[in-house]
């Protein structure tokens, strides 16, 4: 799979349902069976965020991310490209 | 199985301690459709076997579907009782999926027949439990009954000739099956299915059982020695988290979900904090309450109660108490131990040193809906009835007095 990058364009899988809680937001699966867990509201804003018409980068300014945090969601959202909880559009 | 997605390393509260103050919906619910069942299991944990007439009807069993909907529940894990006897089952099971509900449900296998086979096969929001307690119809039926092994075979090779690929073989562990847990694992590869194994619990009919079917220590290091070495591929429903205290935690939350994130409905409508919790001292209330499900597992004073944070006891001091937590709460419940002190099946043999130090009685069983005729009782002597020919004329009416016809000597 590829690396995702601030320019990397990403949807919500159609079958996954978001739910927020407390601390962020549950994601399910009704494909894989798999549960995510968003451990922010902020990843939750972020994967809100993402769409067709938007890069990963569109999405951090959207969600007010800081710079010193943007890694670490590039890391989280790999996450959940790789249990297909996001998918990439082609670009 | 469940992946969590951190934010950053960040000393943020740990997951955990979300999850233990509670969530806006559970992660997932049981839901007991009927005490009506074609079985008597030693080990029920609900002590099912006759329906209760106060039963949900289909239209109750919908308006939970629509609030669960509501709720956003992502899945109900539906049993009983058999929930397949229930007449309207397939419509309820239909309803949910139609509703962004997905449906596992358990099941010995009585109604799964090739037609339905094919049905549930071409729905993909429903997985299958098959039940199953002995990897040989000698094993399983000494708990299951007889003819429930081969009811459960029946159905796992119909469902797999219909191309049911969500197939589950569910094993609860017992001292007579951890011998067999390789056996069980083959006959879940040859239909396709995925094993689980779960706990033996003391409630229900299980509270009578318990004593001579929980597995030994030797077989709990066994047992966790195996789950260890095939990870996520056999589930456990985060059943075990006890043996934590063995080495490392296995895979799953590791932690009581009771009330926090999984409550049971039952077939009345009575929301308990979990599944082997049925008795009144863990109802939170009823959906038939004008704030329905949603209000009981928002606001009941119980549930409030168990998302507290817990003082851990006398498990406190001990150095595998982030891991084992304590263990289960049913467990502890109904073998009289105090809910703050170590589970009865502790590994390191505290629940046994309390066992043996209790004088606590028991706690009576609240609903009981066994079959009146099981467990099977001796069979009454049979009688021949003869008619004995009279010897002499019969009793005139006038004589119809208690001694009449009697031989005084």
């Amino acid at each position: 799979m590829t690396d995702i990058t601030p320019e990397s364009v990403l949807r919500l899988h159609d079958r996954v349902s978001v739910r927020p809680e407390p601390f962020g937001a549950l994601l399910y699966h009704f494909g894989t069976r798999r549960l995510s867990f968003l451990k922010s509201p902020s990843l939750l804003a972020v994967v809100d965020a993402l769409g067709e018409d938007r890069t990963v980068a569109d999405a951090l300014s959207i969600a007010d991310v800081p710079d010193a945090q943007r890694p670490a969601m590039i890391r989280a959202i790999t996450t959940l490209r790789d249990s297909e909880m996001l998918v990439e559009v082609a670009a | 199985m469940s992946t969590t997605v951190l934010d950053r390393p960040a000393p943020a509260p740990r997951l955990i301690d979300h999850f233990e103050s509670g969530l806006n919906s559970p992660i997932c619910l049981t839901w007991e459709l009927t005490y009506a069942c074609n079985l008597s299991c030693i080990h029920c944990l609900s002590a099912s076997g006759r329906r209760d007439p106060r039963e949900l009807s289909t239209d109750e069993c919908k308006a939970v579907i629509d609030e669960l909907q509501r709720m956003q529940v992502f899945y109900v894990n539906i049993g009983g009782g058999e929930p397949t006897v229930r007449s309207d089952f397939w419509e309820i099971v239909d309803y949910a999926t139609s509703h962004d509900i997905g449906v596992k449900f358990s099941t010995n296998g009585v109604r799964i027949t090739s037609e339905l086979a094919e049905k549930l096969a071409a729905n993909d929001y429903v997985d299958i439990q098959i039940s199953m307690d002995g990897a040989t119809a000698e094993v399983n039926d000494a708990i299951r009954g007889p003819g429930s092994f081969d009811l459960a075979i029946r159905a796992l090779e119909r469902l797999s000739a219909a191309g049911m690929t969500r197939l589950k073989l569910s094993v609860v562990c017992t001292r007579t099956n951890i011998g067999q847990l390789d056996q069980f694992k083959e006959i879940a590869d040859l239909y396709g299915a995925q094993l689980r194994l779960t706990r033996l619990r003391p409630a229900g009919r299980g509270a009578d059982s318990w004593h001579d079917l929980k597995p030994t220590q030797e077989q709990q290091r066994e047992l966790y020695q195996w789950l260890l070495a095939h990870g996520e591929e056999v589930l456990t429903g985060d059943s075990f988290f006890h043996l934590s205290a063995l080495g490392g935690s296995l895979p799953g939350l590791n932690l009581c979900g009771a009330g926090r994130v999984v409550c049971l409905i039952d077939p009345v409508g009575d929301v308990y904090a979990c599944p082997f919790a049925i008795h009144e001292e863990f109802l939170a209330g009823n959906i038939r309450g004008e704030g329905g499900f949603g209000e009981v597992w928002r606001e009941s004073e119980l549930f409030t109660r168990l998302r507290a944070p817990q003082t851990g006891g006398a498990c406190k001091s001990c150095a595998f108490f982030d891991t084992c937590r304590g263990g289960c709460m049913a467990a502890k419940f109904f073998t009289g131990l105090p809910l703050d002190g170590p589970d009865p099946e502790c590994v390191r043999g505290f629940g046994e040193d309390a066992l043996a130090d209790s004088t606590a009685e028991r706690p009576k069983p609240s609903g009981d809906h066994s079959h009146l005729t099981s467990p099977p009782r001796p069979r009454a002597v049979r009688l021949t009835l003869e008619m004995q020919r009279p010897t002499g004329p019969p009793v005139a009416a006038c004589d119809a007095s208690p001694l009449a016809g009697m031989q005084m000597n």
